[in-house]
């Protein structure tokens, strides 16, 4: 693994050893002393062309806990904003050394552009490109799932495990949302079943080929196909009618149609979890009542991204370079 | 995982079987791996007159089930000792200082027993001692855990070549070696067998 | 002036013969033709196709205004490489191509340049701006004769403004050339909606965002009996659509591109934007119904929509790259290994869609000419038998947009003749003597 760019790339194995990996940086932020020396001496650079202080703060705790040296570059009050282009960006960075780059764009493709052009020698980690692609939250979602609906929530028991079986529904603005993209090929690639659950105005035109059901009724998914996992996805309310297009006539209509509400909760299996990648529009797609209840995983998920992104810059940073002249495993 | 230099102009020569290979010799076999974890048990009980505080850290994977062997032992002998309590595992993984230039490694677990290690006598346990760089990452790795009144190492095999200023408490066998030789500890729990082989080199 | 025996070449690649060229005709063919060739250089045609030269009807040239991505002059001369004796050079300059002022010089700087005889095509509207018809009667009547018009890159989007553009080019038998996309359906839109559209996230071109301008403008082009032109159609659904308006005696020609005869919006998973281009790469089944409709001739040509981009508007990621690719160079290799090697087409129907038919649909008179005696001798002499790794650093073209890199195509020009005068000779640019270019040239 050379760049991790979408999870449509990963294999179940190497999925897998990413949720493992992610479980064992896990365990190590219970210690008393959180920081690991692994990666002292490498510089991530966090390359934001969008606003996403969540995510930016995720990876910047992620490269600080394993000592690696971290540059936040941001669009905003930089010379991005002065015009400047991703590929004079990206020679600066490797002029400065970087030995990976996470990078944020509103562009699809654009990490895949910055991995194959050449531009830089680092590995690119792929935090989220415009409408495509967002795999550590996939990831972090998929590691939550693992933990509470796989095994005996331990560490050591779900090791090794995939989440065959695990019925999950995502449910909004799936036309416009990477991380539907990112979790239909993960959640297939780990054996879980996914439906999405969306108005017909927010599915892309040729869904037809993803691994994964479609639908347009909420409530008959809730009933009929009992998921063990509930993703609500973010929904924009420039999206609504006007000017962002009128993909669906009003906030209300959305929430009676879409949202997860008390009476949908209620219908929910027992076990079922509530996750949402946030931020969240409370009253929209989930209700006050279903984010705040015990079955929302929300907040953790937050932590798991820490995990999944330490893995992920781990698993990227700290393996072969060819031509190495040092003793192989010198006890 | 087995010790020993690799070539460095064949970084990607692959993995041996783990059976014997044809040019394997074996330097140690059950028997005397049997009888030199008895004589380090022993050892560990006399140096710290006891197994009062002792705690015994395995480092994955071959470090790990030679730990449970030892503490066996001890509880042969002491009989107040609890061997499922003496055992913790230390994956240094993370603390290595040669990971840009490896395949990435999977992490084991790190397991503490459940006394913890602060002011503890703290035995680390591995299959093969040789640059000393693991024991250094150990070392590191146990740093940030805690604070042990004491640590010791013990090694079924010393292999030398140390380029750290590290020596064992315990040795179960001094194994003269040339560095283009390959020294490889088989154990029942992880390879289906005990043994300790040793190939490649003029030998 | 040089007299030149092209000999050994089999005109329309049927029978094996000689064609003489002097004083800027063909001064004879067959066995006559050696026999007056006592003074005349010889082309050795051997194993070659003789064909009219070639006529583009939708080529970008960039001047005025984007002369780092390419001048009259080197599009020209990437022109005459690819086999062509004349293009029209579209209206999206800057200023726009929307005064005979602009018009005139770009025919003045094409004359000079003597490569190919360079055509201007006027803007429908205004700047572009599709509100007010621009002063389409001057330019018609201005020194660059402009009979074709179009708003290329855009489209001309209100049906009002269509319709009177339609009406009144019938006054100097011009012609509308329309950019068929529904700017509406097709805001901030990447590529072609379908299936890779939805993986890769980039926002969808959908097919009826095309076919939907195309069939309101047939049905305005027979409401009010005018002359219509489809520029690069790119649908199954459009070639649908055209079938349909010929069949019903509608007067509609239509084009196809190179490029959405040989490539398939697969090619935009690595995200190149060299694969980036407007109408966007179709899907399989569309670009076999183009190549169906050119080979049954309801797509009357092939034109190259030639798109030179600086390497700043195409190194880049996807979303900030620009529209479009080179195609002069490589036109006529494509169109013979889609259709000609696979026999769907012969070298006459490669005339007539790439020579004749434009040039007609263009009211240029004395291109797209039959190979025969008296005829002006716009010629290309082509030989099909060799093939090419497309390098387009390599290209005569300034730009290096070329979708078709590192493929190898068929064919090469061995020589190109405008009006007697070889601008092509052994696959070498041959300057005019009267150009003022002369010393640059090898």
């Amino acid at each position: 693994m050379k760049h991790l760019l979408s999870t449509a790339d990963l294999s179940r194995d190497e999925a897998v050893l990413i949720l493992d990996t992610a479980a064992q940086m896990a365990a190590t932020q219970e210690r008393a002393i959180k920081k690991l020396p692994t990666l002292r001496g490498r510089t991530v650079v966090n390359l934001f062309y969008e606003d996403s202080t969540r995510t930016r703060i995720s990876f910047e705790t992620a490269a600080k806990r394993l000592s690696a040296d971290v540059i936040n570059f941001s669009a905003k009050g930089s010379s991005v904003s002065k015009g400047e282009s991703l590929k004079d960006t990206a020679l600066t960075l490797q002029a400065m050394g970087a030995d990976a780059v996470v990078i944020r764009h509103p562009a699809s493709g654009a990490p895949h552009t910055l991995a194959t052009s050449g531009w830089t020698q680092g590995a690119v980690l792929n935090a989220g490109d415009g409408t495509h692609q967002h795999p550590t939250q996939a990831l972090l979602d998929a590691y939550t799932m693992r933990r509470h609906l796989v095994g005996e929530s331990g560490i050591a028991d779900v090791a090794g495990r995939d989440l065959a079986g695990l019925r999950v529904a995502i449910v909004g603005d799936v036309l416009h949302s990477r991380v539907a993209r990112s979790n239909v090929d993960l959640l297939h690639t780990l054996g879980a079943e996914v439906t999405l659950v969306a108005p017909p105005t927010l599915l892309p035109v040729g869904i037809a080929p993803w691994p994964c059901r479609v639908s347009y009724d909420l409530d008959a998914v809730v009933t009929d196909e009992r998921p063990d996992a509930i993703m609500m996805l973010r929904v924009q309310r420039e999206r609504m009618s006007n000017a962002g297009g009128g993909f669906f006539p009003s906030a209300v209509e959305y929430t009676r149609r879409y949202g997860l509400d008390a009476r949908r909760m209620a219908r929910l299996p027992e076990h079922a979890i509530v996750m949402h990648p946030g931020p969240m529009n409370r009253g929209l797609e989930i209700s006050a009542t279903a984010a705040d209840s015990p079955r929302a995983v929300i907040v953790e998920q937050v932590a798991n991204g820490v995990a999944v992104r330490m893995a992920a810059l781990y698993l990227l940073l700290a393996q072969e370079t060819p031509g190495s002249t040092l003793q192989e495993d010198a006890r | 995982m087995s010790s020993g230099p690799a070539a460095p102009a064949q970084p990607s020569e692959p993995p041996e079987p783990t059976g014997s290979a044809p040019t394997a010799t074996e330097v140690l076999g059950p028997h005397e791996i049997a009888r030199a974890l008895t004589r380090i048990a022993h050892e560990i009980l006399e140096r710290n007159k006891g197994a009062a505080d002792l705690v015994l850290l395995g480092i994955p994977t071959r470090g790990l089930p030679l730990a449970h062997r030892l503490a066996a032992r001890l509880a042969e002998v002491e009989a107040t000792v609890d061997p499922a309590a003496l055992v913790g595992s230390l994956d240094i993984t993370m603390y290595r200082d040669d990971l840009r230039h490896h395949p990435t490694r999977t992490i084991g677990a790190t397991v503490l027993p459940p006394g913890g290690i602060d002011g503890r006598v703290v035995v680390l346990v591995d299959d093969v001692l040789f640059s000393g760089r693991t024991i250094r990452a150990a070392l590191d790795a146990l740093n940030d855990l805690g604070r042990p009144r004491v640590v010791q190492l013990a090694a079924l095999v010393d292999r030398g070549h140390r380029e750290l200023p590290i020596r064992p408490d315990y040795v179960g066998k001094n194994l003269p070696t040339s560095t283009a030789e390959r020294v490889r500890v088989l154990l029942t729990e992880t390879d289906g067998a005990d043994a300790v082989l040793i190939d490649g080199g003029a030998r | 002036m040089t007299t030149y025996l092209i000999r050994g070449g089999r005109p329309y690649g049927e029978d094996v013969a000689d064609v003489l060229v002097r004083d800027g005709v063909v001064a004879a063919i067959g066995p006559d033709a050696a026999a007056g060739a006592d003074e005349a250089v010889v082309v050795d045609a051997d194993g070659c196709v003789v064909l009219p030269g070639l006529v583009d009807l939708h080529t970008h040239l960039r001047e005025p205004g984007r002369e780092d991505a390419e001048t009259i002059e080197t599009g020209t001369r990437a022109a005459a490489l690819g086999g062509f004796t004349a293009v029209h050079a579209m209206a999206n300059t800057s200023p726009v191509a929307d005064t005979a002022g602009v018009v005139e010089q770009v025919w003045r700087i094409g004359r000079d340049s003597g490569w190919v005889d360079v055509h201007p095509v006027g803007a429908v509207s205004v700047g572009l701006a599709g509100e007010h018809l621009a002063e389409l009667g001057a330019m018609a009547d201005s020194a660059a004769h402009v009979r074709v018009f179009s708003d290329d890159g855009k489209c001309v989007h209100d049906p009002v403004l269509m319709r009177r553009a339609l009406e009144y080019v019938k006054a100097f038998d011009g012609v509308i050339a329309q950019h068929s996309q529904d700017p509406r359906l097709t805001e901030g839109s990447q590529m072609h909606e379908g299936e890779i559209s939805a993986q890769l996230g980039l926002a969808g071109w959908p097919s009826v965002a095309e076919e939907a301008i195309i069939a309101r403008d047939v049905l305005l082009a027979d409401h009010v009996g005018s002359r219509l032109h489809v520029c690069h159609l790119s649908t199954a659904g459009s070639v649908e659509i055209i079938r349909w308006a010929k069949a019903r005696g509608i007067d509609v020609t239509a084009e196809a591109t190179p490029h959405h005869l040989g490539l398939t919006d697969d090619l935009v998973r690595g995200y190149d934007p060299v694969f980036k281009v407007n109408p966007p790469l179709r899907t399989a089944a569309d670009v076999e119904a183009v190549r169906a409709g050119v080979a049954d001739g309801t797509i009357d040509i092939v034109a190259t929509d030639h798109a030179p981009h600086t390497v700043e508007d195409k190194d880049c990621e996807w979303a900030a790259a620009a529209f479009g690719m080179t195609g002069l160079e490589t036109a006529l290799p494509v169109v013979q290994l889609t259709l000609v090697d696979t026999g769907r087409l012969s070298w006459r129907d490669v005339a007539r869609t790439m020579s004749e038919a434009p040039a007609r649909i263009g009211r240029v008179t004395d291109q797209g000419r039959p190979v025969a005696v008296g005829e002006p001798a716009n010629l290309l002499v082509w030989d099909p038998r060799s093939t090419r790794v497309v390098d387009p650093t390599a290209q005569a073209t300034m730009s290096t947009n070329s979708p078709f890199r590192g493929r190898e195509l068929p064919g090469h020009t061995v020589a190109t003749f405008l009006r007697g005068r070889p601008t092509v000779l052994d696959g070498r640019l041959v300057p005019a003597p009267t150009s003022h270019l002369q010393e640059e040239e090898s």
